[in-house]
């Protein structure tokens, strides 16, 4: 699938990019093995994550879907490099990326969107889209702005190129973070969240461009979220984590073929594979909210 | 075509300048002014308890037209924004370095605060004696305590604004491959801007009120001096004319840092 995908002859990344990495087009595959997190805040051990193994093929869509505090977010900040894990190993592409020991250093090959948004407010759009290849040293900031605008034209953000993110919609914003994160020309996506406290009709608009920027590039996606309808409608794959501590529960394979676009919500297809998640979903939510309820008694 | 869009824009630019000019809260505020004089000129005439006491805007105003033309009265202007400004550049220059390490460094944070919150609290004033004793001159020792008037606010707010940065902007740097020098200079400092100039706009308000008060100890120049001068020598006027002076350059002085201010963090306004 994915090498169909790039042989499509289309992409998103700007030219410069795609000339310095052209091997790594089908590279992005993660290796999650037996991890488990546990967080020791005063004594009190509270298992985030519980032996998790799942791997994640190149070019992937992989969405993890579970109650709040599932240790989705543990897992996708041990891949990021923000936090460290207490067994097992995760590797990118068979090279070791943590383990109990070691802690993945932050990177450009793996791109972070946060759920609330983490655009610089100080700097232009174009300035946000051209921080990773300059501070990084591969452009100087005139060609990382000619290769900016270039992506941004291909993306439909150029009329906004000089605003401040407080200037755009949240929509906008989120657009132009995954801007940002492609112009690194990142081997993984990983996406937090990111269209949390958004209407339907922003998200159904950031879905298909989401969507487009996937089909077109090829990259390998992580992403989060609690929304099980987008989880089934965006991804190839929806990994159902059970409640605290996290496990998989369940691997839903989703064969939509792709491109993707609304009319596949109202297909027989993606209705039965509804049916199917939403009985391992809602299993979970409630002992979460069980579990809620006990803490709060 | 060109020159047709400029004097488009250049006639809306013009038009809003004047709808900013002439806005209804502009004629509010002129309404207000004027109804402050007349009130003060009545309650004066009237000699009404206490107030009565202060001169009439009538003999302020013919005060002023005497004394406007003297460079004398210009001269303690510029005496004071010289201190006003000496201190407050210096307390710039050794107070935002300081603060920005002490926000960025646990370690230099934890050994340098407490002397900071002990020292804080005495006003600057109470330094005036000890000063004049340890500075050569006296009008160091004016400088010095209109330093320490703004020191303390702009070290503070830099440390609050650099402790409250949001760590999602720091860990998306870090994934866009930034290393320390560059969180610095990219995320710090920007994201401290906002704060900086609060600590600025209020430990200017400090510095005049601090500047005012040591030249009516320790000095013999100076706006401060002035109004005290007119005090001993019974000039009532005087004394109003001084607070009025005093009062506008502190204004023309936070106005200043407005501008500034405004300049260096363009992303707040359309916030």
């Amino acid at each position: 699938m994915a090498d169909a995908r790039d042989g499509a002859g289309l992409d998103v990344r700007p030219t410069a990019c795609r000339v310095a990495t052209a091997g790594s087009l089908s590279s992005g595959k993660i290796s999650i093995r037996n991890v488990s997190k546990v967080y020791d805040p005063d004594g009190v051990n509270v298992k985030a994550l519980d032996d998790c193994s799942l791997e994640i093929g190149a070019g992937e869509f992989c969405v993890v879907v579970g109650p709040s505090g599932c240790g989705k977010t543990t897992l996708l900040n041990a891949i990021a490099g923000f936090h460290s894990i207490s067994s097992g190993e995760i590797y990118l592409d068979d090279q070791l990326l943590c383990s109990e020991k070691k802690i993945a250093e932050p990177g450009a090959d793996r791109i972070v969107v946060f759920q609330n948004g983490a655009l610089f407010p100080w700097s232009t759009v174009l300035d946000n889209v051209i921080s990773g290849p300059v501070v990084q040293g591969k452009m100087t900031p005139k060609e990382a702005k000619s290769a900016a605008m270039e992506l941004l034209c291909r993306f439909g953000l150029s009329g906004i190129s000089h605003n401040y993110p407080g200037q755009i919609s949240s929509g906008m914003r989120r657009r132009v973070e995954i801007a940002r994160a492609m112009m690194n020309d990142p081997k993984v996506l990983l996406l937090d969240e990111p269209f949390r406290a958004m209407d339907a009709l922003t998200k159904s608009v950031i879905h298909k461009y989401l969507l487009d920027v996937f089909d077109l590039s090829g990259k390998t996606i992580f992403f989060i979220t609690h929304d099980l309808e987008e989880a089934i409608f965006l991804g190839d794959r929806v990994v159902v984590s059970t409640t605290r501590p996290g496990r998989i529960k369940k691997i839903i394979n989703v064969d939509i073929p792709r491109p993707r676009d609304f009319r596949v919500l109202s297909s027989e297809q993606y209705r039965e594979l509804k049916v199917e998640a939403i009985g391992a979903v809602h299993e979970e939510a409630l002992k979460a909210f069980e579990a809620g309820e006990r803490e709060l008694a | 075509m060109v020159t047709q869009k400029n004097t488009l824009s250049g006639w809306i630019s013009l038009r809003k300048a004047r709808k900013a000019v002439l806005s209804k809260t502009t004629y509010r505020g002129i309404t207000a002014i004027i109804i402050f004089f007349i009130c003060w000129e009545v309650s004066s005439r009237l000699n009404f308890p206490v107030v009565g006491q202060i001169p009439p805007p009538s003999s302020v105003f013919s005060a002023m037209r005497k004394i406007i033309g003297s460079p004398d009265f210009w001269g303690s202007w510029l005496v004071s924004f010289k201190r006003v400004f000496a201190g407050f550049i210096v307390a710039q220059i050794i107070g935002i370095p300081l603060g920005l390490l002490m926000g960025i460094n646990r370690v230099f944070r934890d050994l340098t605060f407490p002397a900071i919150e002990i020292l804080r609290p005495i006003p600057p004033l109470a330094w005036v004696p000890a000063a004049v004793i340890f500075w050569p001159t006296a009008e160091m020792s004016i400088t010095f305590v209109t330093f320490l008037g703004a020191f303390f606010t702009v070290v503070l707010n830099i440390i609050g604004g650099a402790k409250s940065i949001d760590v999602r902007y720091i860990r998306a740097a870090h994934s866009l491959g930034s290393r320390r020098r560059d969180i610095f200079l990219r995320i710090v400092l920007p994201a401290t801007l906002p704060s900086m100039f609060v600590g600025m706009a209020v430990g200017m308000g400090i510095t005049w009120e601090v500047v005012v008060a040591a030249e009516m100890i320790a000095s013999r120049s100076g706006l401060g001096f002035l109004t005290w001068q007119a005090y001993v020598a019974g000039n009532y006027p005087v004394i109003v004319i001084g607070m009025i002076s005093i009062g506008i350059a502190g204004f023309l002085s936070s106005t200043l840092l407005r501008v500034i201010g405004r300049r260096v963090t363009p992303w707040l306004k359309v916030i």
